[in-house]
């Protein structure tokens, strides 16, 4: 089987769905159709046999982070959706605001230039989870490092938010 | 006041770090029950095994018969005045010439229906029939039903079999 | 790949298959076995003799019962809900490896669905997902009692594989592999001469306590069955579901716990090794027929210490009564994770300085410390309950 049209489907699907995110008007099912998307771009690592970044991706993005959206807006949407209307002002700086954005990714995609693939030095093991550890330890060891800090003072804050308070009353 | 010493008091006091693991208690409940699993099992596999009730056990009704195998209710209605469910029902006819071998009195019941559904098995009728005819027999259950018309129990259901007799201990 | 190692592998993928629905199947039956024994009673035993045929008896009867969507309720994702929990609760057994290898015309074909190198990762992320299927239910249900199982549900999930995880790394800082087969593998060399005592519940006591309490949670068994909490929430989730699509949502769960049984089993007691494995290996006559032979004993008893654990699981639920939702929340967070990253810690350190059954000190430390705790007079009165 060709893979190529495995990849044209996958992207088709990932692509259709990351619309239909923005498209649909139910919250709950615009968040099931992000999960379709992450789900399609695991795919893709899987593609690019990075099976370890697809796991993570599916367990952190779809299996965590998108379990707490949905469980926000399970909370919040308990009534139909009801469309607030947005002034003209609002209007016009989203549009301003997408088409810089869209401006930046165009100019960012033109001036990059994407190596052909050298068949005598690519390693098919590049994506493992040995080389990407190796990678992650060895040469980007500060920045990994900074992360976790930044993530430690970030479960620090949040802790000391959730805290209750003496007298308060939580439920 | 103590009515039974088998009341627990309440522990109240701050539990220790032992208690607190669980792990201990857990694991002592888990024995507890693991010595239900192997236990003799009391069931008694009731259609096929059946347990004695007792001798005085108020079962399904039976109209008795006397030894000649005639009919010993005389329809007087004693029993459904007896009756606190109102469950009995009767309707009384003559014995004509030719039908002493049927019906031991001059009267005798053409119809008598007792409504299974309201009758609460007391027994009022059996102690009130003057003529030893109506009896709760005691080895008998009630048999389910599941539609209307099976819950008025007419003659043809309650009157004796002369091949099977109803007998009770200290009868014989 | 040649054809016979394509049939051969396609055999046990579909072997596999089969195993696990009819071993949920089953376990329903056993479930209400076990609990009837436990109680004293003796369970199902009109169906077939001692009542074996009673999940067909409950399948017919689910199959045959009125297919119920309330009016008000989101009919595709109603409908998607248990599908979801079915699909994924069925995906995850494909990475356990069942058994050593196969040979097959000099060739050794593993019985495992697929030997992918994050098997771990994989059934991780797959149980993750099975919450999506309780969520969607519960929600498309448009009914405050699902809604409330299914938000249980997803907090529960998501705080016990925090736990689960953390206890998982000591495991793999251990094996330094992701792969369920390599570590399966490393768990045969004997230990002492004596094959068995180089499990890694050997190795990791404390792990192996928070794995189990954190698979108990993921599965939904009592003690930690609130999302399908009778007393409080009607029937949880699955409150406006009936027919098949309830029997997908309890099927599911005896699949989960099948799975969960066997990483278990696979993590700490050593997959399909057993003791005394060299000195069988040994009886067997040499070649291809030896081998094969010890590889079916190998998935016999990894598959008796599967059961075991769903016996363990059906044991327990009706053993414990069940936690109160705080109750479960301050076991998640401020027991089970902190004592999972003390853990890792201690792991790490018993292997730099090559000490491998480092975390029997914190088993140590804290029976000395309960011990000391227990020949102290108490406190007279327990504190108040804050809260409120
Ligand atoms: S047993 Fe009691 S209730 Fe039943 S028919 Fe006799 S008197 Fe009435
Ligand atoms: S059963 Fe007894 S009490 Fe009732 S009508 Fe007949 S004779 Fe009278």
């Amino acid at each position: 089987m060709n893979v190529n049209y495995i990849w044209y489907f996958l992207t088709f699907l990932t692509l259709v769905s990351a619309i239909m995110v923005v498209v649909v008007r139910n919250p709950i099912h615009s968040v099931l159709y992000l999960i379709l998307t992450f789900f399609c771009i695991s795919a893709h690592y899987v593609l690019l046999n990075a099976q370890f970044l697809a796991a993570v991706n599916v367990i952190v993005y779809a299996g965590a982070i998108m379990v707490l959206f949905l469980f926000v807006i399970m909370f919040l949407n308990l009534r139909e959706y009801t469309a607030e209307s947005k002034t003209n002002l609002v209007k016009l700086g989203a549009a301003v605001l997408g088409g810089v954005l869209l401006v930046i990714i165009v100019a960012a995609l033109r001036s990059m230039q994407i190596e052909p693939l050298n068949k005598a030095t690519y390693n098919s093991q590049v994506g493992m989870v040995e080389s990407l550890g190796k990678v992650l330890f060895r040469d980007y060891l500060l920045p990994f490092e900074l992360i976790t800090v930044l993530f430690f003072v970030a479960m620090v804050g949040a802790v000391m938010l959730g805290k209750r308070e003496t007298g308060e009353r939580n439920f | 006041m103590q009515l039974t010493n088998r009341s627990k008091k309440i522990d109240k006091r701050e539990m220790t770090l032992a208690e607190r693991l669980y792990i201990p208690a857990v694991t002592k409940g888990l024995a507890i029950t693991i010595s239900h699993f192997f236990r003799k099992k009391p069931t008694i596999q009731y259609p096929e095994q059946k347990r004695y009730l007792g001798p005085i056990f108020r079962g399904q009704h039976i109209l008795k018969r006397d030894e000649q195998g005639r009919e010993r209710c005389t329809a007087c209605g004693l029993c459904a005045v007896a009756c606190p469910a109102e469950a009995i029902s009767m309707v009384s006819a003559e014995r004509k010439k030719g039908e002493e071998h049927l019906y031991r009195e001059e009267k005798y019941a053409a119809v008598y229906e007792v409504n299974q559904l309201r009758c609460i098995f007391c027994g009022l009728c059996e102690e009130a029939c003057p003529k030893e005819a109506i009896y709760l027999q005691h080895d008998k259950f009630l048999p389910a039903f599941t539609e209307r018309d099976e819950v008025i129990w007419g003659k043809d259901k309650l009157v004796e079999n002369m091949d099977n007799r109803y007998l009770r201990e200290g009868w014989k | 790949m040649d054809s016979t190692v394509f049939i051969v592998r396609s055999i046990i993928i579909f072997v596999i298959f089969g195993i696990t629905l009819l071993i949920a199947t089953y376990s329903t039956y056993a479930e209400r076995k076990v609990a009837a024994f436990l109680q004293d009673r003796l369970g199902p035993n009109r169906a077939g003799p001692f009542g074996i045929w009673q999940p067909l008896a409950d399948a017919v009867k689910m199959f045959t019962k009125e297919e119920f969507i309330p009016a008000q309720a989101n009919k595709w994702l109603f409908i998607a809900g248990p599908c979801f929990a079915m699909l994924t609760a069925l995906m995850a057994s494909a990475v356990i490896p069942f058994g050593d290898t196969v040979q097959y015309e000099g060739q050794f074909i593993a019985v495992q669905g697929i030997d992918i190198n994050i098997g771990i990762l994989w059934i991780f992320g797959i149980v993750s997902l099975g919450v999506y299927g309780v969520m969607i239910g519960g929600w498309a249900s448009n009914n405050k009692f699902s809604l409330l199982g299914a938000i249980r549900a997803a907090s529960q999930n998501i705080s016990y594989e925090l736990a689960m995880g953390l206890s998982i790394i000591a495991i793999l800082m251990m094996s330094g592999s992701l792969s369920l087969r390599d570590m399966v593998n490393q768990q045969a060399t004997p230990f002492l001469g004596v094959s068995g005592l180089n499990w890694n519940i050997f190795y990791q006591p404390v792990g192996f306590i928070i794995f189990l309490t954190c698979a108990f949670a993921e599965c939904n068994r009592t003690p930690f069955d609130l999302p399908e909490c009778e007393t409080e929430l009607v029937g949880g989730y699955h409150t406006e579901y009936s027919s098949m699509k309830l029997g997908f949502y309890l099927f599911a769960e005896y699949i989960n716990m099948f799975v969960s049984s066997a990483v278990i089993s696979a993590l700490y007691f050593g997959g399909f090794n057993f003791p005394g494995q060299a000195w069988v290996a040994s009886l067997l006559p040499a070649g291809a027929l030896g081998h094969n032979l010890l590889t079916s004993i190998g998935v016999v008893v990894f598959f008796g210490k599967i059961f075991f654990f769903i016996f363990f699981y059906m044991w327990v639920r009706w053993t414990l009564p069940r936690f109160r939702y705080d109750q479960l929340m301050n076991l998640g967070w401020k027991t089970l994770i902190p004592l999972a990253i003390l853990n890792i810690v201690v792991t790490g350190a018993g292997l730099l300085f090559d000490f491998k059954p480092a975390t029997w000190l914190i088993v140590i430390f804290v029976v000395v410390l309960a011990v000391i705790s227990a020949a102290q007079p108490r406190k007279t009165m327990r504190p108040q309950q804050s809260t409120v």
